[in-house]
């Protein structure tokens, strides 16, 4: 018994999230009651978001393989070769609680994690993008979530100076209780000079770097992995406050003792601080580490050693550091500003040893901590898949003019514009294609090569037909980044869900990794990092499935970019991919019918495959002046969004005579491109299409200042424009949704 | 021509600036260190570029403008030697008291990150002699706190003095409320000092002097210093 700490009962067991078998597990594995600061330690390493109890057996089961991949899932973040000697390291995260209870700093600390994941391995972070959804508009909460995830997301990157060049935000009641903050980080390294969180050698310096230990973000992974009650504003104490400044600061100096060579091994001090960070060295070295806690950099007097092992503060490292390197690292440091403090050492023990105030108040298997987790094989009962909705079966109660303009201005197809207009997206001045296109695309370094970055996921899909909605989120980022001319490389996948205790929601997080995985196979476009996020529901009401799919892709000449507005009047506009009018589940069944049913459109991966190659040999071969994937509203919409880019206007055929127009127009089938040609190409284009075995149908020729459909009023660019671009300006200046 | 930035902890855009000259000027300007007390001999030309120089979470700029590198940044201008500060670094020449005025918080209360449109006021200072008096150039701003004010007399000085250099304007060079970005008063964008070799801007030229990336317009501002330099040379 350590002095002055609370005694172990059934209700403290019950405040880490503990369950009761888990406890006697803990109490087996080491052979007598744990400490409190123990019972601290493990509730931190068990808890769902640090050791993937639920979710490891079906993540084990994702494509995670291909020649380029450097590193896969298992290390701060993924790792994928370019060429030239360099590589792209890149991870997703969630930040869904924290953001929820305190909008600003929850996603501001979402940044910092994110960025730091990147930074330990030794890159430069080039780039961030998200993924947010929010509840309901006319939800009294949504307005304020909305102002202040995004302007946390603004402080916290533009300050420490990383572009924020694309994203997802959308609306839906499901996220009323629950909003996504899923942020993903980008950055560059040489090939030679990567570094990871295995610790090697005995004796080794084990030292603490960055900003003071507070009594910040205690219990902060254990209030993650729990659903809401009502209660959840009385949480605000487990979330972190973020310093992006401090972030540079330790930035610039860990990659600055990195060049140096003075490291061994380093992990950011994220989710479950200290702890986690010296576990994970420790035991990915098979060694023990022994930690002295009154070294520990405080921001306050008297703290405990359990706050200390549990503080969430941000912007702080652990590294493993080559003694003989100590003074020059420590110098690096200084100069910075930052604390430096050797606070342990490695040893053979392979166990991890915690003193405070001249006791022992942690004495651990360091492995076993770990590995030994509790993993569970939750029993889960399959989504039953959906009827079909025939387009015969869906009346259009509005003319093909209106259902455009009211969808171009409902919420989660309207202009982003006021959202990633508060993040500096050109910063580095790498940005070739800024938000607001298919995919944003970063130059590196000086050229030519260029990355292309999205995230996607259509949780109505996924909800619908987990199965199917996991392919669809894989096959959109796909194509995404085949619409800018890239060749896709692998993914990030930051899974969303309520909780796995509940069979069905378990059914859907099965279901949706299978269709990742399936797609991921099929399009060679493997799963290199990740991160769970469950219990997203509150009072008993789940959000959306929503598996975010971070996606990179790598483009040999930034010259051959495409975009997707009009270049010139008189081109032919061409539809890749093949229509049968998918309307279930699609954007114009909810935004102008009312109904949220049917089974979503399926993803055939070997058309998709056939019809994404296709568009990136006419990107190359420069025949394709502007190329747009066609996704969320369909076809009239993705060619409203060219026509709003360049400001010219469109002649249109008509629907073909076997599908219903709204069914043509609106439906969401997958796998599709539009693309503009030359008039005096599209011919020989139609003609190698049926050579690759890829529909191609005439849409009709750019020009004008409008949309014209035959029997329907002409569509003025700038009115569309003008919808497209004021329902969220006007939302968050308080107007009714 | 022999460039100097200034780094601060926080300066975010250094790189950006530095490119910018590599690429125009010709020139690798010497990266200083805040800490540092002199400059490079032989300076002719000191770039206080963007970012959040001590993190700036009380008033912009106001820690920077007390850094050790700043008395040299001051005896610099004091002998007539240039001094560009972009963004950051003009809210760090309105503290350091190299111009008059301030940056406050952006109308809207928000980050902006947007191409804007900028009407060259004058082309006669060694800053803006790439362009034309009269020119419309576009560049982008990314900065939350870029209102610019000033008290009436100072104002009426600036006017008179002609020292506003660019203003925020419409794509056809007219006055639009609508176009000033941030609320600034008289649409100031960028002002000098009475010598005219201390200028201070909001928007971001470095960010546009690569046709890859959509945009030169920014160019003119590099060249026209080199060009100065080389005259004056």
């Amino acid at each position: 018994m350590i002095s002055k700490e609370p005694p172990i009962t059934p209700e403290l067991v019950a405040e880490h999230g503990l369950k009761p078998d888990e406890y006697q597990r803990i109490r087996d594995l080491i052979g007598r009651e744990p400490t409190f600061t123990e019972l601290g330690i493990f509730s931190a390493m068990w808890n769902e978001h640090c050791s993937y109890k639920s979710s490891k057996v079906h993540l084990r089961t994702l494509h995670t393989q291909a020649p380029w991949v450097i590193q896969g899932p298992g290390e701060n973040a993924g790792i994928v070769s370019i060429g030239d000697g360099l590589a792209v390291v890149f991870k997703m995260e969630s930040h869904n609680h924290p953001s929820y209870i305190e909008p600003y700093q929850g996603a501001a600390t979402g940044i910092g994690g994110i960025l730091r994941d990147v930074f330990t391995m030794g890159a430069r972070p080039i780039a961030c993008l998200n993924a947010l959804s929010f509840g309901d508009p006319s939800h009294p909460k949504t307005r304020h979530l909305v102002a202040g995830v995004v302007a946390g997301i603004g402080g916290y990157g533009n300050s420490f100076g990383v572009p924020t060049v694309g994203g997802q935000v959308r609306f839906h009641t499901r996220y009323d209780g629950n909003c996504l903050v899923n942020a993903m980080a980008v950055g560059l390294i040489e090939v030679s000079k990567i570094f990871y969180a295995k610790a090697v050698g005995v004796g080794n310096p084990v030292v603490y770097l960055g900003s003071k230990t507070g009594r910040d973000g205690i219990h902060g992974a254990t209030m993650a992995s729990a659903e809401f009650g009502d209660d959840a504003e009385e949480k605000r104490p487990t979330v972190q406050v973020g310093d992006p400044f401090a972030e540079k600061l330790l930035l610039e100096a860990c990659l600055e003792i990195m060049a140096k060579d003075c490291v061994i091994a380093i992990q950011d001090m994220g989710a479950a601080g200290l702890t986690c960070s010296a576990v994970e060295m420790g035991a990915k070295g098979d060694l023990g580490i022994t930690l002295d806690l009154d070294k520990v950099p405080c921001r306050e007097p008297g703290m405990t050693a359990y706050e200390m092992m549990l503080s969430e503060s941000q912007e702080r490292m652990l590294m493993v550091l080559r003694p003989e390197k100590e003074a020059e690292a420590e110098a690096i440091f200084r100069k910075w500003g930052l604390d430096f403090a050797v606070v342990g050492e490695t040893t053979p023990t392979k166990r991890f040893v915690v003193r405070h105030r001249g006791e022992v108040v942690a004495d651990l298997p360091i492995k076993e901590l770990g590995d030994e987790a509790p993993v569970y094989h939750r029993p889960y009962v399959e989504t039953p898949r959906p009827v079909p909705l025939l387009a015969s079966e869906v009346q259009a109660p509005v003319t093909l003019a209106d259902a455009l303009e009211k969808l171009l201005a409902s919420p989660d197809l309207c202009s982003k514009r006021w959202v990633y207009e508060q993040y500096d997206h050109l910063i580095l001045g790498n940005t070739v294609q800024r938000p607001g296109g298919d995919a944003a695309v970063v130059r590196i370094n000086e050229g030519p090569k260029a990355l292309a970055l999205t995230t996607d996921v259509t949780p109505r899909y996924c909800e619908a037909d987990p199965f199917e909605g996991g392919k669809q989120a894989v096959a959109e980022a796909w194509r995404n980044l085949v619409a800018v001319g890239a060749r896709p490389l692998a993914v990030t996948d930051n899974l969303n869900f309520g909780s796995p205790e509940r069979p069905e929601t378990m059914g859907q997080l099965v279901g949706c990794i299978r269709g990742i995985g399936e797609a991921c196979r099929k399009l060679d476009f493997p799963v290199v990092s990740g991160n769970v996020s469950l219990y997203n529901e509150t009072n008993g009401r789940p959000i959306l499935p929503t598996p975010t799919i971070g996606g990179v892709g790598l483009i040999d000449d930034v010259a051959l970019v495409a975009t997707l507005a009009f270049k010139a009047e008189g081109e032919a506009i061409l539809l890749v991919g093949e229509t049968q009018g998918w309307l279930g589940q699609s954007l114009y069944l909810r935004e102008i019918c009312g109904r949220e049913e049917g089974a979503p459109p399926p993803v055939d991966l070997a058309l998709e495959r056939r019809a994404g190659e296709f568009v990136r040999e006419l990107i190359h071969d420069r025949v394709a002046t502007a190329v747009h994937d066609v996704s969320d509203g369909g076809l009239l919409v993705a060619i409203a969004e060219m026509a709003m880019a360049s400001g010219l206007g469109a002649r249109l055929y008509g629907a073909p005579v076997m599908i219903p127009p709204h069914a043509f127009w609106f439906g969401e089938d997958q796998a599709r491109y539009v693309v503009t040609v030359p008039q005096g190409e599209a011919e020989a284009v139609i003609a190698r299409a049926r050579g690759a075995g890829v529909t191609v149908r005439r849409l009709g020729v750019t020009g004008g200042d409008a949309l014209q459909l035959p029997g329907e009023r002409p569509m003025l660019v700038q009115v569309l424009t003008e919808r497209f671009e004021s329902w969220l300006p006007a939302y968050m200046a308080g107007h009714a949704p | 021509m022999r460039a100097s930035i200034i780094v601060f902890p926080g300066s975010n855009r250094e790189r950006d600036a530095a490119r910018a000259l590599r690429l125009v000027c010709g020139c690798e300007p010497h990266m200083v260190w805040h800490a540092d007390t002199s400059l490079p001999p032989g300076t002719d030309l000191v770039v206080l570029p963007g970012g959040f120089s001590y993190g700036d979470y009380l008033r912009c700029g106001a820690i920077a403008a007390r850094a050790p590198i700043m008395d040299a940044v001051r005896a610099h201008a004091a002998a007539g030697g240039l001094v560009l500060g972009i963004c950051n670094g003009f809210q760090i020449l309105c503290e350091a008291g190299l111009l008059p005025g301030a940056l406050m918080r952006n109308a809207q209360l928000r980050f902006t990150c947007k191409d804007v449109y900028l009407r060259v006021e004058r082309s006669d200072t060694p800053f803006t002699r790439g362009y034309n008096a009269g020119q419309v150039i576009r560049i982008p701003v990314a900065h939350g706190e870029g209102n610019y004010v000033a008290d009436g007399e100072t104002l009426a000085r600036l006017e008179g003095d002609g020292r506003i250099v660019f203003r925020y304007c419409a794509p056809d060079g007219s006055l639009d409320p609508k176009a000033n970005v941030n609320g600034s008063l008289a649409a100031i964008a960028g002002i000098v000092n009475e010598r005219r070799n201390v200028l201070g801007l909001m928007p971001h030229p470095e960010n546009h002097v690569e046709a890859a990336l959509g945009c030169t317009d920014g160019r003119g501002l590099f060249a026209g210093i080199a060009e100065h330099l080389a005259a004056a040379a």
